[in-house]
């Protein structure tokens, strides 16, 4: 597309078909301490792929 | 629903349903902007308007744009419904086994910062170290309550938790002793303001901590302002050489220096470089949690000086980590293809739920903030969750708990935002924090900019 790039990213519908395992880690707990950061955690099954 | 904005040359625009990110010239920026209310027709007829003059701008090419976008949408990359709202997922009856714990071994600290949320490391309450018996119920608590999950985190807090390093010691060893048996694999992350930090905690830490947080609040003068000792002194002179050999020795292993920000330092990136300075790459910097009329909390007129300042800061880690000397900051971690899947941002931090605070007696509140406050007490370590009205309400509380929310494109960001930051500024944990929310707002835009950033300079490489 001339006009418009697309950055890779993972797609939030799909990923209800394979999330909610729960492995990841609690959000603010080890960094932060004071805020929501969801956003900044990693997927640990996207890790494992890795 | 889609977010646009500008941010460092870049035309951004994120699809907030799909997650999909676009970077866009300035005539698709104002396509976009248009299409769900305009017609084709008149579109382009506003944007041969704006950028007739340009060669590049013609009917022919507008109509190539329109099918583009129109691709897009069909391919559920941009104005993408809400499909979760309604459908989506029964949170009050959803799993929400226990996988972490906070174990504050220690309502005591040897600094006396003025702005501790934890009151000094009392709480509010009596000083206390908790027992090695209390946090290995703890621990066993924590795998009673686990289910099927392996990865179980446990945090050592305070207070300070190294006035409790022998318990410590001993808590880890009876995790490790048990986790092979149980099936489970602890992650400790151990929170300290370095003033006992010496070769035993640092060999110990490095061995056993998947991550430790060290707080460091910058520049000299803007550290030892707060964080003082008991005698009145600064403690910046005393941690940080602590703090340097400890992240020498700590290999590739997980840390942050973690630092607090106020009105006093409105102007943080200056601290941030300084850790950057000092050797830390790894960096967290938190605005205050305070009450609004202490004499160091933040108000509505800084946030233009703030805004700017976590600007200057994406653009300068981008610069840095194209010299080949980059620094990690917390809330710019962002990875756009492993990030968290639907059913974590919209359930959010799991506080209350997934993950408890424990009090040297063993009293459960559902995160490190609200400890200390009765209204919050949800149960204990030997009786379990007796408050289970409290532990419902935590647990629908997540991305769509909040009205006011429902037309925010970060939503599936910050899932609705701390639990803790709510109470505190409404007296609700599903009221809104609209200070933070704006603060972690432009600190997205900034965080998806550095990764469109990075991208298209990897595509045109």
């Amino acid at each position: 597309m001339k006009r418009i790039q697309t950055v890779k990213t993972r797609d939030l519908k799909e990923s209800a078909k394979t999330g909610g395992c729960g492995e990841c880690q609690t959000s603010c707990q080890s960094a932060c301490k004071t805020s929501c950061g969801v956003a900044n955690q990693q997927c640990e099954k996207c890790m494992e792929q890795k | 629903m889609v977010h646009q904005y500008k941010l460092n040359g870049y035309n951004i625009v994120l699809d907030v349903f799909s997650g999909a990110v676009h970077a866009v010239d300035e005539v698709a920026f104002d396509a976009i902007a248009m299409f769900e209310t305009h017609t084709p027709t008149e579109i382009k007829a506003a944007l041969l308007k704006k950028y007739g003059d340009r060669p590049d701008v013609t009917e022919a090419d507008l109509d190539e744009m329109l099918s583009d976008i129109a691709e897009l949408v069909s391919d559920g990359k941009l104005f993408t419904e809400d499909v979760y709202e309604n459908k989506a997922f029964d949170f009050k009856n959803r799993h929400t086994e226990l996988k972490a714990l906070c174990l504050h071994v220690a309502h005591t600290c040897n600094l006396n910062c003025e702005y501790c949320f934890a009151a000094q490391g009392k709480y509010h309450g009596e000083r206390a170290l908790m027992s090695f018996e209390t946090g290995k119920r703890a621990l066993d608590f924590l795998v009673e309550h686990s289910g099927k999950r392996k990865n179980l985190e446990v945090d050592f807090f305070g207070g300070e938790p190294l006035m409790n390093f022998a318990v410590i010691k001993q808590l880890v060893a009876y995790a490790r002793s048990i986790e092979k048996e149980k099936g489970k694999n602890f992650r400790f992350t151990l929170t300290t303001n370095g003033v006992l930090l010496d070769d035993e905690v640092t060999e110990f830490a490095n061995r056993e901590c998947h991550n430790v947080v060290l707080s460091l609040d910058g520049r000299k003068e803007v550290h030892d302002r707060l964080r003082k000792t008991v005698n009145g002194q600064g403690s910046y002179d005393v941690i940080v050489p602590k703090f340097q050999e400890f992240v020498k020795k700590r290999g590739d292993k997980g840390y942050y220096v973690r630092g607090t920000f106020t009105k006093n330092n409105i102007d943080f990136t200056n601290d941030i470089f300084h850790m950057a300075d000092l050797g830390f790459t790894e960096l967290s910097m938190e605005p205050v949690v305070c009450a609004p009329d202490a004499p160091y909390a933040l108000s509505e007129a800084d946030l233009p000086v703030l805004y700017e300042q976590y600007e200057i800061l994406a653009k300068d880690m981008l610069c840095r980590k194209k010299e080949g000397h980059p620094i990690t900051f917390y809330h710019y971690m962002l990875d756009l293809t492993g990030g968290p899947c639907i059913y974590k941002r919209i359930s959010g931090c799991g506080s209350g739920t997934e993950y408890l605070a424990v009090t040297p007696w063993g009293d459960l509140y559902p995160c490190h903030q609200f400890v200390g406050d009765e209204k919050y007490k949800m149960g204990n370590i030997y009786d379990g969750i007796t408050n289970i009205d409290l532990q419902q309400e935590f647990k629908c509380c997540n991305a769509y708990a909040r009205p006011e929310c429902k037309d925010c494109w970060a939503k599936l960001y910050c899932s609705g935002g701390c639990a803790a930051n709510a109470y505190h500024a409404t007296g609700s944990i599903t009221g809104v924090y609209k200070y933070g929310c704006e603060l972690f707002k432009k600190r997205i835009e900034c965080a998806v900019m550095m990764q469109v950033a990075e991208s298209l300079e990897a595509e045109n490489e």
